[in-house]
């Protein structure tokens, strides 16, 4: 019996390991451990068995038993991981065909450069305003310190809706210091007002009769010049990086006194000059100032108590600059093979 | 204002090179544009000695010449020119060289002959017979006057051994638009001694000034001040070499020696000077005042003006003779016998000046000068300068006396210098001393502790410099409700493919013509630009539909195949009794080339969703004259009208050059902001499962699914969760004129799972709703 138990198990374990196939296996399992199966019926005679072969001999049956259970899961497992590479392999695709994606749209790349700006300045505080592109002519020259007469109230170089000068469309972001002013009335005020301006221009590669401005405005008690540097060198550095050098240079405008240009040193060249630059080693980038005296008195701000300052960042230019796109014409012409490239 | 750096050094010693010199002036806050050398065009011309002269063998009007350019041997030329003789100084363009309108000179053979150069006419190197008077038109030019030595470059002969500095000077500084206004900047900015000059005029001419001449002012609102003086016995030529270089450096054109003083004075003091012929200012009087009833003047360049009666000018006792300010006239022009001249310095309104330049469209140098509204102290020390330069030229003989008609003086201005507000103010700390030291070398003075302001500073005049105290707190930061919503609405477009596009707020009247709205519709009332700058961009939009169509059809144009834009664009309308506009934003939509009216609509309402708009509803429109009337829908949220979305008309692509289907939506997003769902806030998620009906349903062709849905949602009661259209059926098995819808129903409840016998009283109500309101029964 000891024999038959063992050439039982010789079988088994080969013919487990030449099976190919789960249903082999299957087969092989019922043939042996079946109700009638090999070992099943050498199990079933070992009541003839004397009262000292049985133990030893049922050891060695339920041996020979685990070891054909084991091999036979084992086998199971092989051939379930076989199948399931072959399988894989059956579905694998070239990954080098190109993908499906959705078509998503682009944002205008001047808007990508108002949303860059903007989030600098939210990050310093800054509230975003909107105001009025139709405008009076009160706001937009008279409250900003810039008196009848001036050459910027001309009619050739501003869109007048008034025979009277008294409505226009609004040359300059500016007038949302005013409006500013007047809807806070009490100090602190930190705002941010970019929108669209006019002025009287031919277009051209460098000219558009409409045009977009970021206006700031900050008032408070002991605001200095100081605090306007340390701002617009913040908005300078997170636009074009720590490194970048930057040079506030006096300049004049009828609503701040003193004034100044910002330029940032030309991030080609590095000053040397180069043609990104016009050879001057620097770019203008927008223009401020600490708010006139007579701006903040005129909109019911008491100058002996609070002070500011003010800046305007001419967006088309910055956008341009971003984007390295040359002709002002293709910001407004809204071809989708210009869009899509942002 | 272009400044010649050699002139400069007439009144300040700087050693800095043009780079340096560019810096230290834009910081100091006189920006430098751009700074060009005179002598970058002509390269290698020298002046060279004729030492011989033969004829060309080959040749019956050449010459062959042995030059003497300063090196070991001649250079051998040929030149065509006839006015060469042997010992004569000549411009030599040597091998390698450059002329000055770029063209490179290389040696080479002519007829068989070796020339290593080319002799020079004053037009090879740059100049004019106005420039070089002496010089021969249509030969070389003879350097023997000149005072040039053999080998000595060209340029410094002709005076492009300078630097031209180009200033942008801002408006707030007239003084400025003078060289002894930028030495003065100059010399404050690198601290070095300003060297200003006192005109000294010697006169003695013949004659008595007064009785000579009269002057009178009507209008001395417009005239500030008038001086004048006179020059008998004037001999007209042209001046001296070194005023006509300066000149031409300062971008001048010189005439004749008494119009080149003029000019050099007005370069020199920033003060515009005219100079009349005597003999043609009629009864001895000049009279500054209005046109009034004069309607031409015939100006110095030969043009005939049409004056308006506010136009001031300069007339005799008869007639205009110049237009102040601007022009003079052609009647009163210094000519080559001119004998007696007066020399005209005086100070005008610079408004009403600016005005006369831009109504005549003569923008001159003198009048931009003007309406910068100059110094007017600078007329008597100008009107000296200019007597004192004839005196130097010997161009005449300068009267005694000076007419000085002053209409206006300007108050003497103190500020109060307060170190501590102007440190507050600037956050800085310098000292006192520091700052009149800087004012000092802007030679302005202070007595007292207070800004004695110069009469050339109206900026200063009108500054005041505020206090400061104390730091505050700060604001809240960040966007408005609305901004997020419109950044949101662009986020969910442009997930959808749409892409962004920005156009111009004013329009062509036009455009409401194109898109067939018709002659009452309120769109037609629109805010006009008085002065546009054409008819394209006259009118302030109402719609943005012509704009969104406009740049569909420039894309169409181009050949793009297909175009999906959005645009958040303001529209304008007019308000009764307001002075300002209403400036909504409408959110457009556009696109051609793919999708039909279902992607529009489904785009719509995914943007509706993004910005958590109410539930929408569509109604058919088939009204607007825009919209194709089988394509289109209303837009209606929470009870309020905000638009229409559908197929463009094909009557307005065609007015578009379009030959496609076009889909655009117009909403009004300033309005869907007042329509808003409540804030989403978290809903448990369904504990007992969910169970499904599908309906198909037979109904009249004219029976809308969106009816159908409201009677199913209506009966349904509580238990139905969503009600969601999978099919609908024309054809075999249902009669023309019906069609078949399928919806696949949900219920649900929240404390059990459903059973038929919850489902079936609700589909009951259903079917009878469906079959009492909308004549649909079950399939």
């Amino acid at each position: 019996m000891k024999e038959q138990l063992e050439q039982i198990k010789a079988r088994a374990l080969q013919a487990l390991k030449e099976a190919k196939e789960s249903s082999e296996l299957e087969a092989l399992r019922v043939s042996l451990l079946g109700k009638k199966g090999e070992l099943t019926a050498v199990l079933k005679s070992m009541g003839k068995l004397s009262a000292e072969e049985r133990p030893v001999m049922g050891q060695l049956a339920n041996s020979v038993r685990a070891s054909i259970e084991e091999r036979l899961e084992q086998r199971k497992k092989e051939l379930a991981a076989a199948a399931l590479e072959a399988k894989l392999e059956a579905e694998a695709v070239d990954v080098t065909i190109p993908g499906e994606a959705p078509v998503l749209g682009h944002k205008h790349p001047m808007n990508i450069a108002l949303d860059e700006a903007k989030e600098i300045f939210i990050g310093m505080g800054f509230q975003i305003l909107e105001g009025p592109e139709v405008e009076l002519a009160d706001y937009n020259f008279t409250k900003l310190n810039t008196e009848e007469g001036h050459p910027a109230r001309d009619w050739s170089d501003t869109f007048y809706l008034k025979e009277d000068s008294s409505v226009l469309l609004r040359t300059q972001t500016s007038p949302m210091q005013v409006r500013a002013m007047e809807a806070i009335k009490e100090p602190p005020i930190r705002i941010l007002a970019p929108g669209r301006v006019f002025r009287k221009d031919e277009v051209d590669a460098t000219h558009s009769p409409m045009f977009h401005q970021i206006e700031g405005l900050v008032i408070d008690k002991g605001i200095t010049m100081a605090d306007l540097k340390g701002t617009l060198e913040t908005l300078v550095k997170s636009l074009y990086g720590e490194d970048s050098v930057v040079r506030f240079r006096p300049h004049h405008f009828p609503f701040t006194e003193p004034s100044c240009e910002v330029d940032v040193q030309c991030f080609k060249c590095h000053g040397a000059g180069c043609p990104t630059c016009k050879g001057e080693g620097w770019i203008e980038l927008l223009g401020a100032g600490m708010v006139h005296p007579k701006v903040l008195e005129g909109c019911g701000i008491d100058p002996n108590v609070y002070s500011g300052f003010a800046f305007g960042i001419g967006l088309e230019r910055m956008a341009m600059r971003r984007f390295q796109i040359s002709d002002l014409r293709l910001i407004f012409e809204n071809d989708v093979r210009f869009l899509e490239q942002f | 204002m272009n400044l010649s750096r050699k002139w400069l050094s007439e009144f300040v010693d700087i050693q800095a090179s043009d780079r340096e010199y560019d810096e230290i002036m834009t910081i100091a806050g006189q920006k430098v544009e751009t700074t060009t050398r005179l002598d970058e065009a002509l390269k290698n011309v020298k002046v060279g000695k004729v030492l011989s002269i033969v004829r060309h063998e080959n040749s019956d009007h050449m010459w062959v010449c042995q030059i003497d350019v300063g090196e070991e041997a001649p250079v051998q030329i040929v030149t065509g020119a006839q006015n060469v003789h042997e010992g004569d100084l000549v411009p030599a363009a040597l091998h390698n060289s450059w002329l000055a309108d770029g063209t490179h000179i290389t040696k080479g053979k002519l007829r068989g002959v070796a020339s290593n150069g080319m002799l020079c006419s004053i037009q090879e190197l740059g100049l004019t017979k106005n420039d070089c008077p002496d010089a021969c038109e249509d030969g070389i030019w003879i350097l023997n006057d000149e005072g040039c030595t053999v080998g000595q470059d060209i340029n410094e002969v002709i005076g492009n051994d300078d630097s031209i500095v180009e200033f942008e000077i801002t408006n707030n500084r007239p003084d400025c638009y003078s060289l002894i206004g930028l030495a003065r900047e100059t010399a404050a900015a690198f601290n070095v001694p300003l060297k200003l000059h006192e005109p000294v005029v010697k006169g003695g001419g013949p004659g008595v000034l007064p009785e000579l001449l009269d002057v009178e002012t009507p209008d001395p609102d417009l005239c500030l001040r008038y001086t004048a003086r006179m020059v008998r016995n004037v001999k007209i030529g042209p001046s001296p070499k070194w005023m006509r270089q300066r000149l031409r450096a300062a971008g001048i054109r010189p005439i004749n020696n008494i119009v080149d003083i003029t000019n050099y004075v007005m370069v020199e003091y920033g003060q515009p000077m005219h100079a009349f012929d005597y003999r043609y200012v009629k009864g001895g009087k000049i009279i500054v005042r209005r046109a009034g009833q004069d309607k031409t003047l015939t100006t110095l360049d030969g043009s005939v003006r049409n004056l308006t009666p506010d136009m001031l000018v300069i007339a005799d006792e008869t007639r205009p003779v110049g237009l102040a300010g601007v022009m003079g006239g052609e009647n009163s022009e210094i000519v080559a016998d001119t004998a007696d001249v007066v020399f005209e310095s005086a100070n005008f309104d610079g408004t009403s000046i600016r005005k006369t330049a831009l109504a005549l469209g003569m923008r001159t140098e003198a009048s931009a000068k003007f309406e910068k509204n100059i110094d007017p102290m600078l007329t008597l020390p100008a009107v000296n300068r200019a007597c004192e330069l004839v005196e130097l030229l010997g161009a005449g003989q300068v009267l005694d006396g000076v007419i000085d008609v002053i209409n206006y003086v300007p108050e003497p201005v103190e500020l109060p210098l307060e170190p501590e507000k102007i440190n507050a103010l600037l956050g800085t700390e310098i000292p006192e001393a520091d700052m009149i030291e800087y004012l000092r070398r802007e030679q302005i003075e202070v007595k007292d502790g207070r800004i004695q302001v110069p009469s050339w500073r109206p900026d200063l005049r009108r500054m005041e410099i505020p206090t400061t105290l104390m730091r505050g707190a700060t604001t809240r930061g960040g966007y408005s409700e609305s901004q997020k919503l419109e950044n949101k609405a662009g986020a969910a477009a442009r997930a959808l493919g749409y892409n962004e596009i920005i156009t111009y707020s004013f329009v062509s009247p036009t455009g409401l013509d194109l898109i067939r709205v018709p002659a009452e519709d309120p769109r037609r009332n629109q805010v006009k630009i008085l002065n546009p700058l054409g008819e394209d961009t006259s009118v302030m939009r109402t719609t943005a539909l012509p704009s969104m169509l406009d740049i569909l059809a420039r894309n169409y144009a181009h050949h793009n195949k297909s175009a999906k834009l959005y645009e958040l664009a303001k529209i304008y309308l007019p308000v009764e009794g307001e002075v300002l506009p209403y400036e909504p934003k409408r959110l457009m939509l556009g696109s051609y080339g793919g999708g039909d009216f279902f992607t529009l609509k489904g785009a719509v309402e995914a943007i509706l969703a993004a910005v958590n708009a109410q539930k929408p509803v569509f109604t058919p429109e088939k009204t607007d004259p825009s919209f194709h009337p089988g394509r289109c829908a209303a837009v209606t949220v929470g009870g309020k009208r905000i638009g229409l979305l559908g197929q463009i008309h094909p009557l307005v692509a065609k007015n578009y050059d379009m030959d496609c289907e076009i889909y655009a939506a117009e909403l009004d997003f300033t309005a869907l902001l007042t329509v808003l769902a409540p804030e989403k806030t978290f809903k448990a998620l369904p504990r007992f499962p969910a169970t499904t009906r599908d309906l198909a349903l037979v109904c009249d062709e004219a029976v809308t699914v969106g009816q159908l849905e409201d009677t199913i949602a209506r009966a349904g009661g509580k238990l139905l969760r969503s009600v969601k259209l999978f099919d609908i059926y024309r054809g075999v098995g249902i009669l023309p004129g019906k069609k078949s819808v399928a919806f696949s129903l949900v219920f649900r409840a929240e404390d059990r799972t459903l059973t038929d016998a919850d489902i079936e009283p609700a589909m009951d109500r259903i079917l009878k709703a469906l079959e009492t309101e909308q004549n649909a029964i079950r399939r």
